[in-house]
């Protein structure tokens, strides 16, 4: 009886292993090995196209400290960060808000919403690019039937970071009004009587029911958007090239530049590191708002 | 006596009163509320509908400084040069290819990973399985460099086996199947067991079958992802023959940069894939993102 509960132990462990197996050689290879051989490269000066590397300590990330292009692109994206995150939310929070409720249409409207997130990033800003052109754009054209002489946008260093910022607001729109209206979901609609009862106005409802029962998802999505827009690339690559004069230059396409344009792969490394310290103290800050639940 | 009447009459009507405005307010909110919505949706729908409108336009009829909506004919010349310009239907194939494959890896490796997880019994499981999720917090971005350094290591790049191996496994899809195993009845299971099947056939037969609505949740979201990932596939090909559909878009809008007919034909087929499958599932694709609520 004990040989035989012993035997079937240890053939658990051994389906087991078979089991995890693929899973776990992926994720030796292509997540611990890379974070943990980037962090050895950022301490080396070398080159993407191989030659000897020289031993340079902490100097990359001092190096990257004192440089005007670093700062330049790490102050977009938190320009980036900030133009998009409480506004997004704001409107997909609104938007989650009405959706919430019987109406009419319900399907179609999150449909029509929600078209943005799956299509791909470069094909929607090769759209978006077309339609901020500044002489036959759409945006333009449409500013001027109301009078407004509409700006160069993706031509003009002044207008080109608010652009990709409206681009990113109405791709991820949708993403959070999902995460809101599940979230709406969970509020008891006896709540809303109650205070209905009490003689509470919508905003009043809104901002004594709903905002302090939903402040999960609102943390979820605020940490959530500002993680993602410190990801930002797709639409800088294809719709400015992080230009004109470095004004839509962010982090992740300065890495990318740094190490597959320029080939300076130890410098990369030390930035792309630091990439991942922002993103990992923005998740820290997200667990304590949410309880993980297991 | 009349006092009293005429004093609940006037009660009532005010009653009705109120009732009614609050009815005339409600449906006045109602409207409003759906001209608010239908002028969101407006605007989200609008790019598309000005690329494919685009699309179909002559060169001439793209450089108007008036709004011109509709083309004056179906033009197809976009949708026949975009062949000639880059190998469009190689990268086609390519984007299909490496897709599928990401997606069914997914589906084996996150379906062994996530019963392992929920149902075997072996030392330390609950800890590796903690460190296999925090690696979702790592950002693809940060390991880009020493990942490219590894594929070229093995000959890899310019191969499917490059775009298809980093992302054939992840924690997000363990994760996922784990929970949907954790909620179901164990005795199907252990009947089989007893009936002599092995743990794999368990899987296969028993578990599997029953978890049908998250394994298309997990596979839709897998799809959408590798189709539109364009970081990645830049960095590992340089061959044209080995670009995905993303990379080509992005080559194409640099080389032509303002054929904008021809680039919005590519534009529309190369989303027509991802959104044909969106509005088909639709109500699975929102509920697997809202499902990404649990990544990180």
């Amino acid at each position: 009886m004990n040989t035989c509960s012993a035997r079937l132990h240890s053939e658990e462990r051994k389906t087991a292993l078979i089991a995890l197996l693929p899973s776990l050689v992926i994720f030796a290879l292509f997540t611990v090995y890379p974070i943990i051989y980037s962090l050895y490269l950022s301490l080396f000066d070398c080159s993407l196209l191989g030659g000897p590397r020289t031993f340079v300590g902490l100097g990359n990330y001092a190096k990257m400290l004192a440089s005007a292009d670093f700062r330049v692109s790490m102050a977009n994206t938190v320009k980036y960060a900030v133009g998009t995150v409480p506004i997004g939310a704001a409107l997909s929070m609104f938007v989650a808000v009405l959706l919430n409720q019987k109406i009419r249409g319900r399907g179609f409207y999150r449909v029509a919403y929600f078209m943005p997130v799956v299509t791909s990033m470069v094909a929607v800003a090769i759209v978006w690019t077309w339609m901020f052109d500044p002489y036959y754009g759409l945006f333009n054209a449409l500013l001027e039937r109301i009078g407004i002489n509409g700006p160069a946008w993706l031509a003009d260093p002044r207008w080109s970071l608010p652009a990709v910022i409206i681009l990113g607001i109405w791709k991820n729109l949708g993403y959070n009004m999902v995460i809101f209206l599940a979230g709406l979901q969970d509020v008891p609609v006896e709540y809303y009587e109650s205070a209905e009862i009490d003689g509470a106005g919508g905003w009043q409802k809104f901002r004594y029911v709903t905002m302090p029962l939903m402040r999960g998802s609102i943390g979820f999505v605020l940490i959530m958007s500002t993680i993602k827009s410190f990801q930002v690339f797709g639409q800088v690559y294809v719709m400015t090239g992080g230009g004109p004069m470095n004004s839509t230059m962010v982090l992740v396409y300065y890495i990318y530049r740094q190490a597959f344009e320029f080939y300076r792969s130890g410098y990369a490394s030390a930035v792309a590191w630091f990439l991942f310290a922002v993103i990992l103290v923005l998740t820290m800050l997200q667990k304590r708002f949410l309880k993980v639940e297991n | 006596m009349s006092t009293i009447v005429s004093m609940t009459n006037s009660g009532a009507t005010d009653a009705v009163r109120a009732k009614r405005r609050r009815v005339v307010t409600k449906t006045a909110g109602l409207g409003l509320v759906h001209i608010v919505l239908i002028l969101g949706a407006i605007f989200m729908v609008l790019p598309f509908v000005w690329m494919l409108l685009t699309s179909f336009k002559d060169r001439s009829e793209v450089f108007t400084y008036s709004i011109q909506w509709l083309p004056s004919r179906i033009n197809l010349d976009g949708y026949r040069e975009v062949w000639s310009e880059i190998p469009f239907a190689r990268m086609y194939l390519n984007s299909f290819i490496v897709a599928i494959s990401v997606t069914l890896c997914q589906l084996v490796t996150s379906a062994l990973a996530g019963y392992a997880f929920a149902r075997l019994d072996f030392p330390g499981r609950d800890v590796v399985f903690m460190i296999y999720l925090s690696a979702m917090m790592i950002p693809h971005q940060a390991t880009v460099i020493p990942t490219f350094l590894l594929v070229r290591k093995f000959n890899m790049v310019n191969r499917y086996s490059s775009l298809i191996l980093p992302f054939a496994a992840g924690p997000f899809g363990a994760f996922l199947l784990r929970q949907f195993f954790m909620g179901m009845p164990r005795s199907l299971e252990e009947a089989a067991i007893i009936d002599g099947c092995s743990r794999f056939g368990v899987l296969r037969s028993v578990v599997l079958p029953l978890c049908k609505p998250a394994l298309v949740t997990l596979g839709l979201f897998q799809f959408m992802f590798s189709w539109n990932d364009f970081m990645w596939p830049l960095i590992v090909t340089n061959k044209m023959s080995m670009r995905t559909l993303q990379v080509g878009l992005a080559l194409l809008r640099a080389e032509v940069s303002t054929e904008w007919p021809m680039l919005m034909a590519a534009t529309v087929m190369a989303t027509v894939p991802i959104l044909v499958a969106f509005l088909a599932a639709q109500r699975q694709f929102i509920e697997s993102i809202a499902f990404t609520g649990l990544k990180y």
